[in-house]
């Protein structure tokens, strides 16, 4: 169901957690609030779920007013960060405990249980006790559990958070599976970007309790509105240039041209780091400029680059790698190092 | 190079050097505690007669006091238990300002002396008490209310002198449920007071059945406060046990009263930690 | 527009429930206060008049100082053997891998457990013959089987929250064991340390049953106001009382100041 929220304010003492957000979730959107921790993300879940009451603003739930309605009449499903199981209870009794509380007869419980761990793939499990299982299968239970009633809403609190990475890329996959299949309007909580931008359809950044920017993963990635989140997204290389009539005077680059109409005066351009081509690559590149060699970093399928510029600032770059590529430059090495101005994004001042 | 041999040798070492550590304690735990209490017990079948058990647990006017004994104990322990739940969940829930508070509030009293406050007790409940002296001057009784050298007395002396051993354990448990679980089953759809029955409370269980054994064991071996509240009415094993060796001097008796109390108390406190295992999810 | 905070009755009875037990338990301390500045030499309350008298008839009667005098000593004394004793005494049973460790560590809880009557009758039976009643450090030796088990307890809680390897860190750098103990271990446990030696102190202060048993003519403190309550009530002992609760409260205030809490976890293990 789709979800408001409207100018919401939340002082704890003289800090403000939330300084008036604005966010809306569309009908079956997954939506991710990203931010660092202190940014006001798990005090705006705690005030969408109903454990925090806003000092200011509402939250509307399929256009109703539930900013005052305790957590139990909201009818949310959500996934605690340590999962919240009840330890004295089996897997199914966890499972069945929020359609008890909403009176189903027994038959249905029985039949709506069944099937959501049969959804988690957890059908045998449910005669185990929490502790008996191991840290995916625990997730997957609180999963089960948050959605058996059919909630109108799935609140996930950074619920991958515990887990190791291979495990952590499997559920999240399967988180995604699960929320598309049930179309659930979903707000999940996270820290870490490459997750929100493996399963959003849209991601709100949030810093010191407001929301800096909000759009699709490439979009933000792309074209970020801030500093902020073009820092926290991705890796970047954040140059300032002065502009004039058109053309920016970029320390180490030269000029850059710029489409499009912006102020003149000193601007921040973003360049992400496989926007950067190097050495012979960079021949035909429009901007150019010369670069020192500080630090080469090996990945894999990719190596990154440190690379001081000529009479300018540290960039920088990462260049693709096949298995026949010559091995990348070494520190010290001096080469050219250019870009294309369509590969910039301006930052927009702020 | 280190061999398996060497391991084992180090380990060894280790293990002799701890138990050298603790030898001195347990040499006087020996000596002074667990050599005395034997041989007291001992001297209950002295001349290889039970004759001295049988008067204990036959005898009606003793067994009288056993069953007195244990019902006090009972009733001071669910006493207990009732004033201590609130007063833990209260705990567990207030702020940094309000624990601290509380904590002194129950701190303070458990441990100043249990003479001091028997003694309070008899200034606030006597005939000529703090108590009914008010009741009169406000003219709400005519004649003083027995309050004092009564089982009332003696159930208000022992129930405020137990009451930090019960509440400590509660709260400790409530302390380690996560408050995640019942924002949890608010969520899904549970009002506090169910969230409260279904959750919090089967998770603080370990702590009622730690409390109760603790405060039921110690009621059971209570001597001074039924000895001064009671005024010689509430007769507790203890006090028996006490008169025999003072007035009577008749130890191998005194002997046989001290083997069923400390069986009585053993037996209790073990069939009490058994049930406690079994709620032992909450920590896990 | 500003949002109401929720109120709720459950909160409300909850705190006025916990309200009154609290009043329940302060109100045997609180009571003593104005008796012991009574100027009635009898029981009376209120008190008609204010006076010192009281404390002025403890500092000048030789019997209380006495009793005073031998309680401190014998608590102290108590402290040092309990905490020399139950300190390495905590190392054994927390560190031991030894099979029977499980069952020392009851024997060193088992005095909690078994009703002090027992125990005093039966240091009673063995201290007569050693000519040891009437001594106060007779009657300290008993109150250290008493003191033990709060040792072993809040210093055991301690120890297991407290990381080995730090110590196989120390012994890397070079520095041999009892430095490392020193050093590294017991500047860490302080809090569960102070909080013990101040149990130690207190529990062997206010100690009566053992007392009663073994220390015969030469009277403790709380024997003495046992004494003098079964003859006759006089607000002596209110004075006493009161500062009895004083030094306890100064104790607590000292302990939480620098014991961080592993008060509360002694008896909630």
């Amino acid at each position: 169901m789709q979800l408001s929220v409207k100018g919401v304010v939340r002082r704890f003492g003289p800090v403000a957690a939330l300084g008036g957000v604005d966010l809306d979730v569309a009908e079956g959107e997954f939506l991710t609030i990203l931010g660092p921790s202190g940014s006001g993300k798990t005090t705006l879940l705690k005030t969408v779920a109903g454990f925090e009451i806003p000092d200011e603003g509402a939250v509307l739930l399929g256009g109703e007013d539930v900013t005052l309605s305790p957590p139990r009449r909201r009818d949310m499903g959500m996934v605690f960060q340590n999962y919240a199981l009840f330890p004295h209870m089996t897997v199914a009794q966890n499972v069945a405990f929020p359609l008890e509380m909403r009176r189903r007869p027994r038959e249905e419980i029985t039949r709506r249980v069944e099937e959501a761990l049969r959804l988690v793939e957890l059908q045998a499990f449910g005669e185990r006790l929490p502790r008996q299982l191991s840290g995916g299968q625990q997730q997957r239970v609180a999963l089960a559990r948050a959605v058996v009633f059919g909630p109108r809403l799935l609140l996930l609190d950074e619920p991958f958070g515990a887990l190791d990475r291979k495990l952590r890329e499997a559920l999240q996959l399967e988180v995604r599976r699960l929320q598309r299949r049930l179309r659930l309007t979903t707000l999940f909580i996270t820290h870490d970007q490459e997750e929100a931008l493996i399963m959003s359809d849209r991601i709100a950044v949030m810093e010191r309790g407001r929301i800096e920017q909000v759009g699709p993963p490439a979009e933000l990635y792309a074209r970020p509105a801030t500093r902020f989140v073009a820092d926290f997204l991705g890796e970047s290389n954040l140059l300032e240039g002065s502009l004039l009539d058109g053309v920016a005077q970029v320390p180490g680059f030269g000029g850059v041209p710029l489409a499009g109409a912006h102020p003149p005066g000193t601007v921040t351009l973003l360049l992400r780091p496989e926007a950067l081509r190097l050495a012979t690559e960079a021949e035909a590149a429009p901007c150019q400029g010369l670069g020192r060699v500080v630090e080469t970093i090996f990945l894999g399928l990719s190596a990154k680059l440190r690379l001081q510029m000529d009479g300018g600032a540290e960039v920088l770059a990462r260049i693709p790698l096949r298995p026949s590529s010559p091995p990348p430059a070494s520190e010290g090495a001096t080469m050219l190092v250019g870009f294309s101005p369509e590969d910039v994004h301006v930052v927009p001042r702020g | 190079m280190s061999s398996p041999g060497d391991s084992r040798r180090t380990l060894a070492r280790r293990e002799l050097g701890l138990f050298l550590l603790g030898l001195p304690a347990l040499l006087m735990l020996g000596v002074v505690f667990a050599w005395p209490v034997l041989r007291l017990l001992s001297l209950s079948v002295e001349g290889g007669t039970l004759e001295h058990f049988e008067k204990a647990t036959l005898d009606g006017l003793y067994v009288t006091v056993l069953a007195d004994s244990l019902k006090i104990a009972a009733m001071v322990t669910g006493i207990c238990l009732l004033l201590a739940y609130p007063v833990a969940v209260w705990l567990s829930r207030a702020g940094r300002v309000g624990a601290a508070l509380g904590l002194f509030a129950l701190l303070l009293p458990f441990w100043t002396s249990v003479l001091v406050r028997t003694y309070a007790w008899l200034v606030l409940l006597g005939r000529n008490g703090v108590i009914n002296r008010s009741l009169r001057d406000w003219g709400w009784i005519d004649a003083p209310l027995p309050l004092l050298h009564n089982m009332g007395g003696v159930l208000i002396g022992m129930v405020q002198v137990l009451l930090p051993y019960m509440v400590l354990p509660i709260y400790a448990a409530l302390l380690r449920v996560d408050p995640d679980l019942s924002r949890a089953a608010e969520g899904l759809g549970a009002p506090a007071w169910r969230s409260f029955l279904r959750i919090t409370f089967p998770l603080s269980l370990s702590g009622v059945s730690a409390g109760c054994a603790l405060v039921f064991v110690l009621s059971l071996g209570f001597f001074i406060t039924p000895a001064l509240l009671g005024g010689g009415r509430v007769i507790m094993i203890s006090m028996l046990i006490e008169q025999q060796v003072r007035e009577f001097l008749d130890w191998p008796f005194a002997a046989a009263l001290s083997t069923v109390l400390l069986a009585a108390t053993l037996v209790i406190y073990a069939l009490i930690g058994r049930l406690t295992r079994g709620g032992r999810h909450a920590t896990s | 527009m500003r949002h109401p905070r929720r109120f709720s009755v459950g909160n409300f009875l909850l705190a006025s429930s916990a309200g009154l037990v609290f009043l329940f338990l302060m109100l045997p301390l609180l009571v003593v206060f104005p008796i012991s500045v009574s100027s009635a030499s009898y029981l009376q309350f209120p008190p008609p008049g204010f006076s010192w008298q009281w404390y002025q008839r403890y500092l000048d009667d030789p019997g209380w100082i006495d009793a005073t005098i031998r309680s401190v000593q014998a608590a102290t004394l108590c402290t040092v053997l309990a905490m020399g004793l139950g300190v390495p005494l905590s190392f054994f049973l927390v560190r031991s891998r030894l099979a029977g460790v499980r069952v020392l560590d009851r024997l060193a809880a088992a005095p909690i457990i078994v009703p002090t009557i027992i125990l005093s009758i039966a240091l009673y039976g063995v201290f007569s013959r050693l000519q040891l009643i009437g001594e106060w450090y007779g009657v300290a030796i008993a109150h250290t089987v008493l003191a033990l088990p709060f040792v072993v307890i809040l210093v055991g809680a301690g120890l297991r929250t407290f990381d080995e390897a730090q110590e196989q860190a120390a012994a890397g750098l070079g520095a041999a064991w009892p430095r490392i103990i020193w050093r590294v271990t017991l500047p860490q446990l302080r809090p569960s340390l102070i909080s013990a030696a101040f149990l130690a102190f207190i529990s062997s202060f206010d100690e009566l049953v053992l007392a009663m048993f073994l220390s015969g003519a030469s009277m403790t403190l709380p024997k003495k106001m046992f004494d003098n309550i079964m003859m006759e009530i006089d607000p002596t002992i209110a004075a006493v009382s009161v500062l009895q609760i004083l030094l306890v409260g100064l104790c607590l205030g000292l302990t939480s100041l620098f014991g961080r809490g592993a008060l509360t976890t002694t008896i909630t293990r």
